[in-house]
């Protein structure tokens, strides 16, 4: 919630373009957090964890 | 005003020194002291290769990188903390932080994350040993040395100089899950490898020091002293360097490195002692601060081709 004292200023299109980078960025380090837990758990625990029975 | 011009507005007047807005994703990069990170991948993998035990490829690749990330994160604090200092540094000013690029309270939050989220992955990938280590490294850098020795004392970057030695350790406790003499060894090398190699970069920058108040060895002891404390540090280096061979895990090539290597260190720390004036002062300095890089490099690179690449020779039995 933004603060109603304070005055406020768009963005300009070079910070629009800095703050697009950053959220890909993140999207990227977060997709290759997810990927990271994937790999260990089949490195800790066999690929065996992926054929058990339902 | 609408949703989506409330999310694209900024305060019309930010604060001075602190954009409104966050910086460029190379800016937090900068943070994490990518030169420091790749040494540390350089010396943890060293303490991995000369340790017993075995731990498979992908579990050593994911530790590697968490210790990686552990050192930036201390770095990203370390500049949080000290962005007051770094930016009457001429060498430091263009930081992130004191180049007002980065908000110091963004780089906290950066720095905090990594860390915790470092050490749980250390641990969970390999064991809880190792990520206790790295979580004792970034504390130790952080706080102890960041925020406490740094600005306290001339023995600043001596006790200091633990946190830069520890990859070893992390990365023989990844591998064997303790910490053995190997590592230890390793850690006494960098230790006493890194009061001679700073002060000999203090030497030359000491106006800078004492313009941002840091009490370097130079400014509080003088830099006769201090060129003889090189020398003390190098005379206890050059055969601390050849404990690997005399422990059985260092070989040919690394015994020739060792001994050329520490006799070329105790070369240049007699340089600095000698040359006291001027321009040659400054060269014997400098030379001093890029051999010792080298040797340290040379000495690591010979026990990963030995232990890593199959070329390990024996010297002792």
């Amino acid at each position: 919630m933004q603060d109603p004292k304070i005055e406020y200023r768009p963005l300009t299109p070079e910070e629009e373009a800095r703050r697009r980078k950053r959220s890909v960025a993140i999207a990227l380090a977060l997709g290759a957090m997810v990927l990271l837990f994937f790999v260990l758990t089949i490195a800790k625990l066999g690929p065996q964890v992926l054929s058990r029975p339902l | 005003m609408s949703m989506t011009s409330l999310t694209n507005a900024i305060p019309a007047e930010p604060a001075p020194l602190a954009p409104a807005v966050g910086g460029d994703v190379p800016d937090y990069f900068a943070l994490l002291k990518p030169r420091v990170m790749a040494l540390v991948i350089f010396t943890a993998l060293v303490g991995m290769v000369v340790s017993h035990g075995h731990v498979s490829p992908v579990i050593a690749t994911i530790s590697l990188l968490m210790i990686a990330v552990g050192a930036g994160a201390s770095g990203c604090l370390n500049m949080w903390w000290d962005a007051d200092i770094d930016a009457v540094m001429t060498r430091t000013a263009k930081r992130p932080i004191p180049d007002g690029r980065i908000r110091p309270d963004e780089a906290l939050a950066f720095g905090l994350v990594l860390s915790v989220g470092s050490v749980l992955i250390l641990g969970l990938a390999a064991n809880w040993l190792a990520a206790g280590l790295l979580a004792f490294t970034i504390v130790f850098y952080a706080v102890i040395y960041s925020m406490w020795l740094k600005r306290a004392t001339a023995q600043n970057i001596v006790i200091g100089g633990a946190a830069g030695a520890l990859p070893p350790v992390i990365g023989q406790a990844v591998v064997s899950g303790s910490v053995g003499i190997e590592s230890l060894v390793l850690f006494a090398i960098i230790f006493i490898w890194t009061p001679p190699h700073f002060w000999a970069l203090a030497l030359v920058k000491a106006g800078e020091y004492a313009k941002a108040g840091i009490p370097m060895m130079p400014n509080v002891a003088g830099p006769t002293s201090t060129r003889r404390q090189i020398v003390y540090y190098t005379l206890l280096l050059a055969p601390l360097g050849l404990a690997p061979v005399a422990l059985g895990f260092g070989g040919l090539i690394y015994a020739v490195v060792g001994v050329l290597g520490g006799l070329g260190m105790l070369a240049f720390s007699v340089q600095v002692l000698r040359n006291r004036e001027g321009e040659a002062e400054k060269r014997a300095a400098m030379g001093m601060f890029a051999f010792s890089i080298l040797y340290l490099f040379l000495l690591f690179a010979a026990l990963l081709a030995e232990q890593g690449l199959g070329l390990f020779r024996p010297l002792v039995a």
